[in-house]
C-alpha cells in the first residue's frame, strides 16, 4: 500500500504537536489551583473559541482566494472593476460587530466578577478570609502577617480553601505580585496600597514571582507559596515564630530593604506593629524614606541599581548626616 | 571640564562590546576610505546630505533603518541565546547589567530607529508622488527632520562604546528610570536620543499633514486619494497629536533627573502612575502610526497585483479613520494590573476590542480585492498574504489581552512579547518589506531580485512562527518578559526552539542583503524603463523611474480613484507621455543648515548626557544660530528652466521608444 507523502507529513506534524497538548496539562494557566484562576482559564478559552469564528474563515479564505484567483487560472472569473457590494460589506461589518458585542458583554461581566479588589465571599466549604501583606523590595518579597505578628522573605504560606486578601505595595520601584496557578496579578507601587484576592483549592507548593521588571535582581525575585491544611499553616507559623530575628521599623526594615540579589528565605518572629502602614507612609508627606535608606546602606537608596552610583551616593549620605 | 566623562566610561573589559566597536571602526574607516579614494565626498554632500528631495530623504531613512535593523537584530539574537542557555540556575553569558541594556536597546532601536524610519522613509518616497506634488510642503523642514532623527541614532550608537545604555525597558518606567534607581548615564542617553529624534518626528508629522491637505494636484479630492496616502494622513495626525505627549513626558523625567524635581519619584508627591499613563497615551497611538501606513502598503500591493480595484474603498477609509480615533482611548489596556476599578478596566477593554471591528473589515476588504482578481504571486504579494494570516492571529491574541480579567494572568508574560511581535513583524515589518520591494523601482529605476525576495519572505515567516509560538506556550507556564535567567529547566527546550526561529529570521535578513547585492549586479536586466513596472494604478507610476527631481513635468489632473489606471485603459493600455510645451518649474534649493543643526544637536545631546555644561551651551547656541541663519536666508528656491525639463523628459521618452 502506497502512502500519500502529504498525508505522512501531516501525520508527522500531528505527532509533533502532541507535546503541545500534553504540555497543557502541566501548564500553570491551563491547570489552575484556585477559583480565580479557573474562571480566568474558562474566560481565555471562551474568548479563544469565539474568535475562531472569524480567524478560521479568514485563513481559509486567504489561501482559497489567493489560489483560485491566481493569474494563471484563466477559468476563474475576472471582474477588474467590481469593487463594491452592499451585501458583502454588511456581512463583514456585521459579523465582527456581533462577536465583539458578545465579547464586550463578557468583558463587562468578568471585569467586575474577577476584579482583583473584590473580596471573595467564602462558601460553606471555605474558611474565613485572612490578610497577608506583600511588599516588593530590591530584589525580594517581604510578606507580613498582621494577625500573626510575623514576617517572612521569599516564602509565603496560607491554608487551602481560605480566601486571602493580599495587600500589595513596594518599598522600591514598581513590581507586580503574581502566583500563576492561583490567578490575577497586581502591581506593587511605593506608597500605594493595592490588593488582590486569591484562594487556593488544593494543597501544594506554587511558584510566585514579580512579573514587572525592576532592575538587576529581577529574574531571581521569586518566591514559593506553600498551601496546606489549617494545621500545616499553624505549624508553619510556629516555625517562623521560632526564629530569633525581628523586623523593626525603621532600622531593621531598611537594612533588609538594601538591594540584594537571589535573597534566601528569611523568617521574622517579631515585627513592628503596623509595619505595612509605616512602609506606605514612609513615601508620603515629604517622606523620610530616602534619608533612612541612605543612613542604613551608606549609599543612595538605589545604591545597588546602577554601575556608577558613587557620586550620587555621597551626596545622599551627606544629606543624611545633617 | 568633561563632566562625568572619563576614560573609565569606555567598557574595555566587555569583550563583546569591544569586538563590535572594532568592527564598527573598521567598517567606518572602509567607508571613509572609499569616499576619499573615489573622491565622492562632494557628491555625498551636495547630492544626498544637503538634499531636500523627498525621494532622496526617503532613501536615506531606509538605509539608516536597515543598518539599525541589523544592530537591533544582533540584540535580539543575543537575548535569545542568553535565554537558551540560562536555565535552571545557570547564569548564561550575559550578566543582568549587560542583558538589561540589550533588551532596552532592542526595543528602543526596533521601534524608534527601524520601524519609524521605514514608515517615514516610505511616506517620503511615495506620498508626494501619489498626490501629484513636486515636493513636500516644507522641504527644508523635511531635511531637518531627517537630521534630528539621525542625531538620535548617533547618540544611541555612541552609548554602545561610551558609557552605557538604559537598563529600564524601552519605555523607561519611573521610578526605575529616576536618578535614585538609575544613577548612571544610560537613561540620559535614552532621554536625549528620543527627545531629539522625537522632535524630528513631530516636524515630519506636521510636514506631511500639511502636504497631504494642501499640495494635492488638481482634481485629487480627499476621497480620490490612494489608500497609502490616506493611511499616511491618519498616521501623521496621530504623530501630531501624540508625539508632544512623549516630548513633555521625557521633559518631566529630565527635570526629575537633572534638577531634582519629583514628578515621578516615589516620595515628595511624585507619582509613577502618572508616568505610566502619559507614556502609554503616546505609546499606544505610536503603534498605530506604524501599522496604518503598512495597511496602506498592503492595499496598494493587493489591488495592483490582483489587477483589480480595491474592494470597498470608502469602507477602507472610514475604517482607517475609526482606528485613528479609537487608538487614543485605549492606552490603559497596557496596565490593567495597576489596579484601576472594574468600570475603568471594562471601558478600556471594550474600547480596545472595538478596534478589532474596523481592522477585521479591512482584512475582509483585502480578501475581496483578491476575489475575482488575477493575482500574481510576486514577493510583495507573498508578504501581503503572510501578513493577512499572521496579523489575524496577532489580532486574536490582542483581543485576548484586551479582556481585563484574562489580562490579569497574561500581562507582563511572554504572551505579550509573542503578541506584539506577532503584529509588528507580521504587520509592520512585512508591510515595509513589501513596500520596499514594490516602490524600489520608482526610487532606483530597477526592480529587486524576485528569487531572493521570496527566499527572504519564507525565512521570515517560518522563522517568525518558530521563534514566537514557543513564547505563547511558555507564557502559560508562567514565564515572564525581561528575565535574564530562570529556575525552571522545563522551559529550556522551548527557549531553544525560539532561538532556532531567530536564526531562521537571520537567514531572512541575509537573503535581503543578498537580494540587494544581486539586484544591483543585475540592474541592467531588471531595468524599469517605462516607470510603470507593475502596471500600477496610482500617479507615482505615471512618471519615469527613478522619478525626476521635479516629479512631474506637468502636474497631473485626476478625475477618479485609480485615475492613472483609467488613463492607461483609455490609451490602449499604455501610459501617456508628457508633451511640450513645458514650463519653468519652481523648486526648493538644497540646505546645509539641516545637517549642521543635526551635528550641533548631537553634540549638545552628548554634552547633556555627560553633564559637560559648557559644551551643551555651545551646542545649543550653535543649533539656534544655524536655525536663525536659515530663517533669514532668502535664496531658498529657484526655477528649473523649461528647456532643461524638456531635455530630461525627451531622454525618458527616447528610452521608452527604444525599448518598444
Amino acid at each position: 500500500m502506497r502512502r500519500n507523502p502529504t498525508l505522512r507529513m501531516l501525520g508527522v506534524l500531528l505527532l509533533l504537536s502532541l507535546p503541545l497538548l500534553l504540555a497543557g496539562c502541566s501548564s500553570a494557566l491551563l491547570d489552575p489551583k484556585g477559583q480565580i484562576g479557573e474562571e480566568q482559564r474558562t474566560l481565555i478559552l471562551t474568548a479563544f473559541g469565539l474568535m475562531q469564528i472569524v480567524v478560521v474563515p479568514v485563513i481559509v479564505m486567504t489561501l482559497l482566494f489567493a489560489w483560485r484567483y491566481r493569474r494563471s487560472n484563466r477559468d476563474a472569473t475576472y471582474a477588474p472593476d467590481w469593487a463594491h457590494s452592499n451585501k458583502i460589506e454588511a456581512v463583514v461589518w456585521f459579523i465582527p460587530m456581533v462577536i465583539i458585542a458578545f465579547l464586550a458583554v463578557l468583558t463587562w461581566y468578568t471585569s467586575h466578577s474577577l476584579d482583583p479588589h473584590k473580596s471573595i465571599v467564602p462558601n460553606e466549604d471555605q474558611q474565613e478570609p485572612m490578610e497577608i501583606q506583600a511588599v516588593s523590595l530590591d530584589w525580594k518579597w517581604l510578606f507580613i502577617y498582621p494577625e500573626q505578628g510575623i514576617a517572612t522573605v521569599n516564602e509565603v504560606a496560607f491554608p487551602e480553601d481560605t480566601p486571602v486578601r493580599f495587600r500589595v505595595s513596594s518599598g522600591s520601584v514598581m513590581n507586580a505580585f503574581f502566583i500563576p496557578r492561583l490567578g490575577s496579578q497586581i502591581y506593587a507601587m511605593a506608597g500605594m496600597d493595592n490588593d488582590v484576592h486569591l484562594v487556593a483549592d488544593e494543597p501544594g507548593v506554587y511558584d510566585g514571582r514579580s512579573t514587572n521588571y525592576s532592575g538587576a535582581g529581577f529574574s531571581e525575585m521569586t518566591f514559593k507559596a506553600h498551601v496546606g491544611t489549617q494545621e500545616d499553616f499553624e505549624a508553619w507559623v510556629d516555625k517562623v515564630r521560632e526564629s530569633s530575628d525581628s523586623l523593626n521599623f525603621p532600622e531593621e526594615y531598611y537594612a533588609l530593604a538594601a538591594p540584594s540579589r537571589d535573597n534566601e528565605i528569611q523568617y521574622f518572629s517579631e515585627v513592628s506593629p503596623s509595619l505595612y502602614e509605616k512602609i506606605l507612609q514612609s513615601f508620603h508627606a515629604g517622606g523620610n524614606h530616602a534619608e533612612h535608606m541612605a543612613a542604613v546602606t551608606g549609599d543612595g537608596h538605589g545604591g545597588g541599581h546602577g554601575s556608577d552610583s558613587e557620586s550620587h551616593g555621597e551626596s545622599m549620605s551627606a544629606e543624611a548626616a545633617e | 571640564m568633561l563632566g562625568k566623562l572619563s576614560l573609565e566610561a569606555i567598557p574595555y573589559h566587555e569583550p563583546i562590546i569591544m569586538v563590535v566597536a572594532i568592527a564598527i571602526a573598521i567598517g567606518g574607516a572602509f567607508v571613509v576610505g572609499a569616499l576619499t579614494y573615489f573622491k565622492k565626498w562632494k557628491w555625498l554632500w551636495t547630492e544626498w546630505l544637503t538634499s531636500v528631495d523627498h525621494k532622496k530623504l526617503g532613501i536615506m531613512y531606509f538605509i539608516v533603518a536597515l543598518v539599525m535593523l541589523i544592530r537591533g537584530f544582533a540584540d535580539a539574537i543575543m537575548m535569545r541565546t542568553q535565554l537558551a542557555m540560562a536555565a535552571g540556575g545557570a547564569e548564561g553569558y550575559l550578566p543582568p547589567h549587560h542583558y538589561d541594556q540589550i533588551f532596552t536597546a532592542h526595543g528602543v532601536i526596533m521601534i524608534f530607529f527601524v520601524a519609524m524610519p521605514m514608515v517615514i522613509g516610505l511616506m517620503n518616497l511615495v506620498v508626494p508622488l501619489q498626490i501629484g506634488a513636486r515636493d513636500v510642503a516644507f522641504p527644508f523642514m523635511n531635511n531637518l527632520s531627517f537630521w534630528l532623527f539621525a542625531a538620535g541614532v548617533i547618540l544611541v550608537n555612541i552609548s554602545l562604546v561610551v558609557g552605557e545604555f538604559a537598563q529600564t525597558g524601552w519605555l523607561a518606567y519611573a521610578p526605575l528610570s529616576g536618578i535614585d534607581y538609575s544613577p548612571g548615564v544610560g537613561v540620559d542617553y535614552w532621554i536625549w536620543a528620543l527627545q531629539i529624534s522625537g522632535i524630528g518626528t513631530t516636524l515630519t508629522g506636521i510636514n506631511f499633514f500639511v502636504t497631504i491637505l494642501k499640495m494635492r494636484t488638481k482634481g485629487m479630492t480627499l476621497f480620490r486619494m490612494p489608500i497609502f496616502t490616506w493611511t499616511s494622513l491618519c498616521a501623521n495626525i496621530l504623530i501630531i497629536a501624540s508625539f508632544p505627549i512623549l516630548t513633555a513626558t521625557i521633559a518631566l523625567l529630565t527635570l526629575d533627573r537633572y534638577l531634582g524635581m519629583h514628578f515621578f519619584t516615589n516620595d515628595f508627591g511624585g507619582n509613577m502612575m502618572m508616568y505610566v499613563n502619559l507614556i502609554w497615551a503616546w505609546g499606544h497611538p505610536e503603534v498605530y502610526i506604524l501599522i496604518l501606513p503598512a495597511f496602506g502598503v498592503f492595499s496598494e500591493v493587493i489591488a495592483t497585483f490582483a489587477r483589480k480595484r480595491l474592494f470597498g474603498y470608502g469602507t477602507m477609509v472610514w475604517a482607517t479613520v475609526a482606528i485613528t480615533f479609537l487608538s487614543f482611548i485605549v492606552w490603559l489596556h497596557h496596565f490593567f494590573t495597576m489596579g484601576a476599578g472594574a468600570n475603568v478596566n471594562a471601558f478600556f477593554g471594550i474600547a480596545t476590542m472595538i478596534i478589532a471591528i474596523p481592522t477585521g473589515v479591512k482584512i475582509f476588504n483585502w480578501l475581496f480585492t483578491m476575489y475575482r482578481g488575477r493575482l500574481e504571486f510576486t514577493s510583495p504579494v507573498l508578504w501581503t498574504l503572510g501578513f493577512i494570516i499572521t496579523f489575524t492571529l496577532g489580532g486574536m491574541t490582542g483581543v485576548m489581552l484586551a479582556l481585563p480579567a484574562a489580562n490579569f494572568v497574561l500581562h507582563n508574560s511572554l504572551f505579550v512579547i509573542a503578541h506584539f511581535h506577532n503584529v509588528i513583524i507580521g504587520g509592520v515589518v512585512f508591510g515595509m518589506l513589501a513596500g520596499l520591494t514594490f516602490w524600489f523601482p520608482k526610487a532606483f529605476g530597477f526592480k529587486l531580485d524576485e528569487k531572493w525576495g521570496k527566499r527572504s519572505f519564507w525565512c521570515w515567516i517560518i522563522g517568525f512562527y518558530v521563534a514566537f509560538m514557543p513564547l505563547y506556550v511558555l507564557s502559560f507556564f508562567g514565564a515572564v518578559r525581561r528575565m535574564q535567567s530562570y529556575e525552571n529547566g522545563d522551559w529550556q527546550s522551548w527557549m531553544i526552539i525560539a532561538w532556532v526561529g531567530a536564526v531562521i529570521i537571520l537567514c531572512g535578513i541575509a537573503c535581503t542583503v543578498i537580494q540587494f547585492i544581486v539586484s544591483i549586479r543585475d540592474r541592467k536586466k531588471n531595468q524599469d524603463v517605462t516607470g510603470d513596472p507593475w502596471d500600477g494604478r496610482t500617479l507615482e507610476w505615471s512618471t519615469s523611474s527613478p522619478a525626476p527631481f521635479y516629479n512631474f513635468a506637468h502636474l497631473p489632473e485626476v478625475n477618479d480613484i485609480d485615475d492613472f489606471w483609467d488613463q492607461k485603459q483609455r490609451n490602449g493600455g499604455k501610459a501617456p507621455l508628457s508633451k511640450p510645451p513645458y514650463q519653468d518649474i519652481h523648486m526648493p534649493k538644497d540646505t546645509w543648515e539641516g545637517p549642521l543643526i543635526g551635528l550641533f544637536a548631537t553634540i549638545a545631546g552628548f554634552a547633556l548626557v555627560w553633564h559637560i555644561w559648557w559644551l551643551a551651551i555651545v551646542g545649543g547656541v550653535a543649533t539656534f544660530a544655524v536655525f536663525m541663519a536659515r530663517v533669514f536666508r532668502e535664496d531658498v528656491d529657484y526655477y528649473v528652466p523649461a528647456a532643461e525639463v524638456e531635455r530630461i523628459e525627451r531622454e525618458h521618452q527616447q528610452r521608452v521608444e527604444m525599448q518598444a
